[in-house]
């Protein structure tokens, strides 16, 4: 606990997937506290608590929905307005590909595609062995490295659709450690 | 002062009006889908675009204030062709079948397009995801319809301090509703309809009662009595055309015969009864207050209002010990018709139907809360608001306006004009002190006209006090005494009554709450549209109800006095606890995330 209070609302740490909800609340209860009095206190909170949680659970925005005395259909109106926040669990490890002009032009969207259905899901989902998550992101600044996907941390430069399969197998549960290391 | 020339006229306005305001002050009409008087424009529609000399682009006339020296066109070819352009857009995204659609005769969007001559469209487009809501008991949303106006986000939140409908997801996937795709019953809505008043489509409706109540009424097995509130005789006219405020009791109760029903009753019956129960429940607390010493359950809450207490179960459960626990006007005459009249006409309550007409659609949802069966059956069977009792009418070829002056049937129709005013903001409180004061003093308000004039009117929160003299010797522990009043109506100033009393618990001793503004004249079931001229015209209208009657206060009613000597005994007596009493429970604000 000691460790998740001291976690600052911009943190760049990576979320703690493994933290339980009721686990969560105190800590979230007090940036509430902090923030009560500030107008427009809601975006802060909910930035706090998905660094905290990785996703926003329904019952965590009901939650913050009571406490800070908003409704719960204008906390969601602005969860599901801002692409950054997300309501379902994320995977181990998050794919973004880009979108940007670079990265479209040189075929980001069959890179896309192809990522897509080699694992079984949409943009803003999760794999069920919450493994992967995916999502699009909107120019990582390596244009010239077009199309580009970044896996967690790790940039994959000139992707092809057709080496899809081999870019996210090292990713795969069952790989273990080796997945730390990428396709530089 | 501010002078500035629209469409060549040279006017001069308030410094804080908006450009829409100073138009419509000389006659300039320019057309809105979105805006709200009395509310902080949004800009949303973008169909009240005119054009400002040197600015480069149009502006949104609503929410432009308007300067000095400034010079505005509102009819020019650049305004038409724009507005044009919006409404197209809109329609092209509008998920109609204006031939089948209820509000094809009243719809803004379809009538502005039909002013702006669009006979084509050139756009065509991937219509939005479209989705039927009907989770809700009382309101139905279609998403397909909605245009995005956001008139329901606002009354929702600003005037109704409930805010379940908000603006969700972005860009093209955005759809007005309760949190992410979820259905209205996931949310606490108080089912006031307010939204349902507002929507400028059909995209929110009041849920359907005309087809069973028809059903009813072909079937002659069935007894089928209706009630109506007292609120619609000063509406109902505006649905054949006649200005707001024309009284249409006499011709509302010819309609009412001419389709069929058996009986025709007033809720205004029950609404004197209620003062009796109320009136009695409080004089009970004050006792308990002033003569035994005890914590009294007081400043004592009305409960007519349906969406008022839906509110209060899900956001002010510290007040429901303070609410009255009389059930409102309309169930108290379902639970009595099933029994009272029943036994008396000699009739079957398993066969008999009631309806009732209201202005209000949370009275949907009342008439199906489970614990309203005190007769051993759903007390009220259906509810039709104003505008359905309106299209009924107009479905059985009746020629409203032709209509003979028709009178309520005895005993259920026999009422007071104390009852009329519970159709307005401060009516209830000002019935119940005109019976509290002739009860306790043997002697009638010394007010002019009967009327409590602080209570009148549409100011938000309202105060009053009676000092009660020369008391009779049953209640001369009040001699002297002050008995302060308050009244809201639309629930955000409800919400901040109910704040001042938390910090200040002693300073009220009855105060009445009513969920819509101007009360229920101004309902969520009312014809449209209702502004705050349309309200205050219903609203004296009913005074002059009032005014018109020879009784005047509720414990005078002749057929409650029998009431009570039959059946009830009196009042808060055992029998009334179990027909015209209720509790409440708390409730959460959200119901399924």
């Amino acid at each position: 606990m000691a460790q998740v209070a001291t976690t600052e609302q911009y943190s760049s740490a990576p979320p703690v997937h493994t933290l339980d909800l009721k686990d969560v609340i105190p800590v979230i209860d007090d940036i509430i506290e902090r923030y009560r009095s500030t107008r427009g206190a809601l975006i802060p909170v909910l930035q706090s608590a998905q660094n905290l949680l990785g996703h926003l659970p329904k019952d965590l925005l009901v939650h913050i929905s009571n406490k800070l005395d908003i409704p719960y259909s204008e906390v969601a109106g602005v969860v599901t307005f801002y692409s950054f926040f997300t309501t379902t669990p994320r995977g181990v490890h998050t794919v973004r590909v880009c979108l940007g002009t670079a990265c479209y032009v040189r075929g980001g969207k069959e890179v896309l595609e192809a990522i897509s259905k080699e694992l079984g899901i949409e943009v803003g989902q999760t794999t069920d062995d919450r493994q992967f998550s995916l999502e699009i992101g909107r120019c990582f600044g390596a244009c010239g490295l077009a199309p580009v996907v970044m896996v967690d941390d790790t940039v994959h430069q000139r992707v092809k659709p057709s080496r899809i399969k081999n870019l996210l197998e090292p990713y795969r549960a069952d790989q273990g450690e080796e997945a730390e290391h990428g396709d530089r | 002062m501010c002078r500035l020339t629209i469409n060549g006229k040279e006017l001069h306005v308030a410094d804080n009006s908006t450009i829409l305001q100073a138009a419509a002050s000389v006659g300039i009409s320019i057309p809105t889908l979105c805006y709200l008087e009395g509310l902080t424009p949004m800009g949303a529609c973008r169909v009240c675009l005119v054009e400002i000399e040197g600015a480069p682009t149009l502006s949104a006339s609503c929410s432009t204030p308007v300067r000095e020296g400034m010079v505005v066109q509102t009819n020019s070819k650049r305004v038409r062709e724009a507005r044009k352009t919006v409404v197209e857009l809109l329609l092209s995204e509008h998920d109609g079948d204006c031939q089948l659609c209820e509000r094809s005769d009243d719809c803004e969007l379809r009538q502005l397009a039909d002013e702006l001559g669009i006979r084509s469209n050139r756009y065509e487009g991937a219509k939005p995801f479209s989705t039927v809501d009907n989770s809700s008991v009382a309101l139905v949303r279609n998403n397909g319809k909605c245009i995005k106006c956001r008139r329901c986000v606002q009354v929702c939140s600003d005037i109704q301090h409930v805010g379940v409908l908000s603006a969700q997801y972005r860009g093209y996937h955005t759809t007005i509703g309760p949190a992410f795709t979820n259905t209205l019953d996931s949310v606490a809505c108080v089912q006031c309809g307010q939204c349902a008043a507002v929507c400028p489509v059909g995209a929110i409706v009041e849920t359907n009662h005309i087809e069973p109540v028809l059903a009813a009424l072909d079937n002659p097995k069935t007894h089928v009595v209706v009630q109506t509130a007292p609120a619609i005789r000063a509406a109902l006219g505006e649905c054949f055309g006649l200005p707001p405020g024309t009284l249409v009791t006499g011709k509302m109760v010819s309609a009412l015969r001419e389709l069929g029903f058996d009986a025709v009753f007033d809720t205004d019956f029950t609404a004197d009864l209620t003062i009796m129960e109320e009136g009695t429940e409080l004089l009970t607390r004050l006792r308990n207050k002033f003569v035994l010493g005890q914590p009294g359950r007081l400043p004592q809450f009305t409960s007519c209002s349906p969406g008022w207490i839906n509110y209060a179960e899900h956001y002010f459960p510290d007040t429901l010990d303070k609410i009255s626990t009389c059930k409102s006007p309309q169930q108290m005459f379902g639970a009595l018709a099933k029994t009272y009249y029943a036994q008396k006409a000699g009739i079957d309550p398993a066969n008999m139907v009631v309806v009732s007409v209201m202005p209000c659609t949370a009275k949907k949802f009342e008439a199906a809360r489970p614990e309203m069966r005190s007769s051993g059956f759903q007390d009220v069977d259906y509810v039709l608001t104003t505008r359905e009792l309106g299209d009924l009418i107009k479905m059985g070829g009746i020629d409203f306006n032709a209509l003979p002056e028709g009178t309520m049937d005895a005993p259920l129709g026999i009422s007071t004009g104390a009852a009329d005013i519970f159709a307005n903001t401060g009516g209830v409180m000002e019935a119940a002190l005109r019976t509290v004061h002739a009860v306790t003093t043997g002697r009638s308000l010394g007010t002019e006209d009967l009327h409590i004039a602080p209570l009148a009117g549409l100011e938000g929160i309202k105060t009053a006090s009676v000092v009660l003299t020369g008391t009779v010797d049953a209640w001369s522990f009040l001699e002297g005494k002050e008995v302060k009043v308050a009244v809201a109506h639309g629930l955000g100033n409800a919400a901040t009554l109910i704040d001042h009393i938390r910090s200040n618990p002693d300073e009220f001793q009855f105060v009445e709450i009513m969920t819509c503004p101007g009360g229920c004249i101004g309902g969520g079931g009312q014809p449209r549209f209702t502004t705050d001229e349309v309200r205050k015209a219903r609203i004296a209208a009913i005074y002059k109800e009032d005014e018109g009657r020879e009784l005047r206060q509720s414990h005078e009613n002749p057929a409650v006095q029998a009431l009570y000597k039959e059946f009830l005994g009196k009042p808060l007596g055992e029998k009334s606890h179990h027909l015209l009493h209720t509790d409440y429970a708390a409730k959460p604000r959200v119901n399924t995330p």
